[in-house]
């Protein structure tokens, strides 16, 4: 099988860099979503979470 | 503060609730039908339209896009407007997005059981219901993020998030994988080959059960489970996570759908190592879920709503444990092609899709109805019978997929196949087909019992009207962040931002699998002795487009010995590059057919289409008689041709000014090779006298649809196979 995949692998040029980027883009991504969610603040999440559950008929 | 009085489109959702029961048993009988066509194959005898390979994508397609897709937007146009304190931007949007989708829908069940098919998986529909589809969809985003621009609760739900990233996703994947040159009013070309086409298929196909089938349900389950439950979700939190990394991952799972096929190996391994990683998100949605029902368990045991939400998650959790486990390539090499994976998305479909859509709808109907559900004991056996028949249906094709599998590959001590002949592996487990359908029938007996449940609520209730609400105008607050106000916090409030995120998450995976192998299409490995179709030949594979054959028979053997020895030469990349689109199959209910051409005489095909069980006792194939009956019209062959040349598919202008009289000259040659069996001659000389003294018109064998089917059967898989092993050895290294 690799001798079909082996053309492909040569002809990218700087192909030694995907892995890099690709790890890269995962840290970065990861990292900032954990940084978000950790730093939201308890009432925000309260609220935000209670919405579904809102009642808005007219009194 | 401004206290604006406004009213919630009800309408719109009661519609679609309709819809989604109308097409929902529709689309389930015709699976039924189908099941029931594995035990009796030609129940539906000489009617083509009723035929099991036109009728496999009308089940498919009516039971994604029509009956899930209908309870989609039911439940997004329901919460939408609650979730952001608003009705939906525009009635005139909600109304073309609802007819509209009915129009497709009916478009579809009447142009695939014609045949008219473009034959790429849950992507089968011709170009112009594509344009109508991406019409559509735009019509409902347009919908959905206007009423985000003129909402009254400045934070967007996580429903509404999801719902936001199955648009963006959905046209993202509509749109590439349709790109296509049209030939005719009804008929296209894929405008990729081969590999590259089975690619983003697979991008698509993958995907389409992601971004359609899983986060527009996650969305509903979000705001459905915690109203039913009456309580919030358990981690909101949670829930952030589970979004931006189920987006971000999902993306890139869909080569796991290719794995040892001719697909280069850097792509088959990254759908693999992401389609593990899957179940991280996955398994935290699913928990977040249920952990809602916390301390709530009480009302599980009486509510039938929360009873088939709870069995919805649970299937949800179980098909996303074995979609990465399938993933892994020991275990792929055993369950693709067989019977596990026709378990496992009735998993998906029927626990995870069905069920969330029964629960949402024993919820919707008597809140908007004003009134109580008709039959709670109704609802309850409904829930009961269609758990049972879930597990009828699943775990009899876990176990008919093992053995089929497992026999596939055993080997005699000798070397031999201990099962050389397919039907083998086939009669073995036509038990197991038995209990399918009795699932299935289980299950559609469930789904009856509520239409009528539900026809008697809505009878005893009153007309649904739109819902009065009132709310406070959103103050304008800074477009920055205000003080305190954290990056996440900020996004919530910010829709068009939220959305260019999402869109960036989703297309990073894409673009990095799909760009360098439309890139490098140069560096596919080619085969010289690989040549474009004759004439005849590709009208013979546009036949086989046509009637589905796709739908039982793969052509990709996969490196395996088994395989090898069963079939012939394992499928190289090279020699699909004229495939516009590729036939790879995802289903072995019949054998391979990549090396096909050349194994059988031509008699032997004519004769098989005509009466399968003839030349194979207990073959499960249909007959296909109109094909040995039917004059073939092949005359816009040059325009088919002139297709391909623009597709890169190299026919020269003398190729194609002298398709006619190759394609007269290569039928011609069939229909004497045919003569060679006496039996057929005999008969076939019979009938022409016969029609010719009545005076009826008698078409000639070489003129009949047949004869192209057979050119291009006896085609498949010999540009490679007629070389010695050296000389390919020589040329591909």
């Amino acid at each position: 099988m690799l001798k079909f995949v082996k053309n492909h692998m040569e002809s990218i040029e700087g192909i030694a860099t995907y892995p890099m980027i690709s790890l890269l883009i995962f840290f970065v991504f990861f990292s900032l979503l954990f940084w978000w969610v950790f730093t939201a603040s308890k009432e925000h999440i309260k609220e935000v979470s209670e919405i579904p559950l809102e009642d808005n008929q007219p009194k | 503060m401004e206290v604006q009085q406004f009213s919630y489109d009800n309408q719109i959702v009661k519609k679609f609730i309709y819809a989604t029961l109308f097409w929902g048993i529709i689309g389930m009988l015709v699976g039924l039908l189908l099941a029931f066509m594995f035990l009796f194959p030609n129940v539906t005898d000489g009617i083509s339209w009723l035929s099991f390979g036109r009728l496999r994508p009308l089940h498919t397609n009516a039971v994604i896009f029509a009956f899930v897709g209908n309870a989609i937007f039911a439940g997004v146009y329901y919460s939408t407007q609650r979730l952001l304190k608003a009705r939906m931007f525009s009635d005139f949007l909600s109304k073309l997005n609802f007819w509209g989708w009915q129009a497709i829908i009916v478009a579809a069940a009447i142009t695939l059981p014609l045949g008219y098919t473009t034959s790429k998986e849950y992507a089968e529909l011709e170009w112009p219901i594509d344009l109508a589809i991406a019409v559509i969809w735009v019509a409902f985003g347009w919908n959905l993020i206007g009423t985000m621009l003129k909402r009254r609760q400045r934070h967007l739900y996580v429903a509404i998030w999801f719902y936001l990233a199955t648009f963006v996703t959905v046209a993202v994947l509509h749109i590439f994988n349709s790109l296509e040159l049209p030939v005719s009013a009804l008929k296209s070309y894929s405008v990729y080959a081969g590999v590259q086409d089975a690619l983003v298929q697979w991008w698509y196909g993958h995907n389409a059960v992601a971004f359609f089938l899983t986060t527009p349900f996650l969305g509903l389950m979000y705001y459905f489970v915690p109203k039913a439950a009456n309580r919030p979700v358990y981690s909101y939190r949670l829930s952030i996570v589970h979004f931006w990394s189920l987006i971000f991952i999902y993306i890139w799972a869909g080569p796991h759908h290719l794995l040892y096929s001719s697909l280069p190996d850097w792509a088959q391994n990254l759908g693999v190592a992401f389609s593990v990683m899957l179940i991280a998100p996955s398994w935290g949605g699913m928990i977040n879920g249920l952990l809602t029902l916390r301390g709530a368990w009480d009302k599980v045991r009486v509510d039938p709503t929360l009873k088939f939400m709870v069995v919805a998650i649970t299937g949800y959790g179980m098909a996303t444990f074995e979609g990465p486990m399938l993933s892994l390539k020991n275990v792929n090499a055993i369950a693709h092609f067989s019977d596990w994976i026709i378990a496992h998305v009735h998993v998906g479909a029927l626990a995870w899709n069905g069920f969330l859509t029964f629960g949402m709808i024993y919820w919707l109907v008597p809140k908007m109805f004003k009134t109580r559900l008709h039959s709670t004991p109704m609802a309850n056996f409904h829930f009961w019978i269609g758990t049972l028949g879930i597990i009828l249906y699943a775990l009899p094709m876990y176990v008919a997929g093992f053995t089929q599998a497992l026999m596939w590959k055993d080997f005699n001590p000798d070397g031999s196949l201990v099962y050389g002949n397919f039907l083998e592996t086939v009669n073995e487990i036509m038990p197991m087909y038995w209990m399918r359908a009795i699932g299935g029938s289980l299950y559609i007996i469930g789904f009856i019992v509520m239409l009528y449940n539900i026809v008697v609520t809505v009878r005893s209730g009153s007309a649904v009207t739109d819902e009065q609400a009132e709310a406070p105008a959103l103050t304008r607050v800074s477009s920055r962040r205000t003080l305190g106000e954290t990056y996440h916090t900020w996004l919530e409030r910010k829709p068009i931002q939220l959305t260019i995120l999402a869109t960036i998450a989703i297309l990073i995976g894409g673009v990095i699998q799909i760009v360098p192998t439309l890139l490098v299409k140069s560096n596919i490995p080619t085969i010289t002795s690989v040549k474009p179709y004759t004439p005849l030949e590709l009208e013979g594979r546009d036949l086989y487009i046509r009637e589905g054959c796709v739908g039982c028979h793969s052509q990709m053997v996969r490196p395996f010995r088994s395989e090898v020895e069963r079939y012939g030469e394992y499928a190289k990349a090279g020699e699909f590059v004229y495939d516009h689109p590729f036939l790879w199959g995802s289903k072995r209910t019949g054998p391979d057919l990549l090396r096909v051409g050349g194994k059988y005489s031509d008699s032997w095909h004519l004769n098989h289409m005509y009466d399968p069980q003839s030349m194979s006792s207990g073959s499960i194939m249909p007959a296909y008689q109109w094909l040995v009956r039917d004059k073939h019209d092949r005359s816009d062959v040059e325009d088919k041709m002139r297709a391909m040349v623009t597709l890169g598919v190299p026919y020269t202008e003398e190729d194609i000014i002298n398709a006619q009289t190759a394609m007269e000259e290569q039928a011609k040659q069939i229909e004497e090779s045919l003569y060679s069996d006496p039996d057929f001659a005999k008969t076939y000389e019979e009938d022409k006298s016969r029609a010719l003294s009545n005076g009826q018109e008698f078409v000639e064998m070489k003129d009949r649809e047949i004869i192209a089917l057979i050119a291009y059967l006896q085609r498949l898989g010999t540009d490679i196979k007629v070389k010695d092993t050296d000389q390919l050895l020589s040329e591909n290294q």
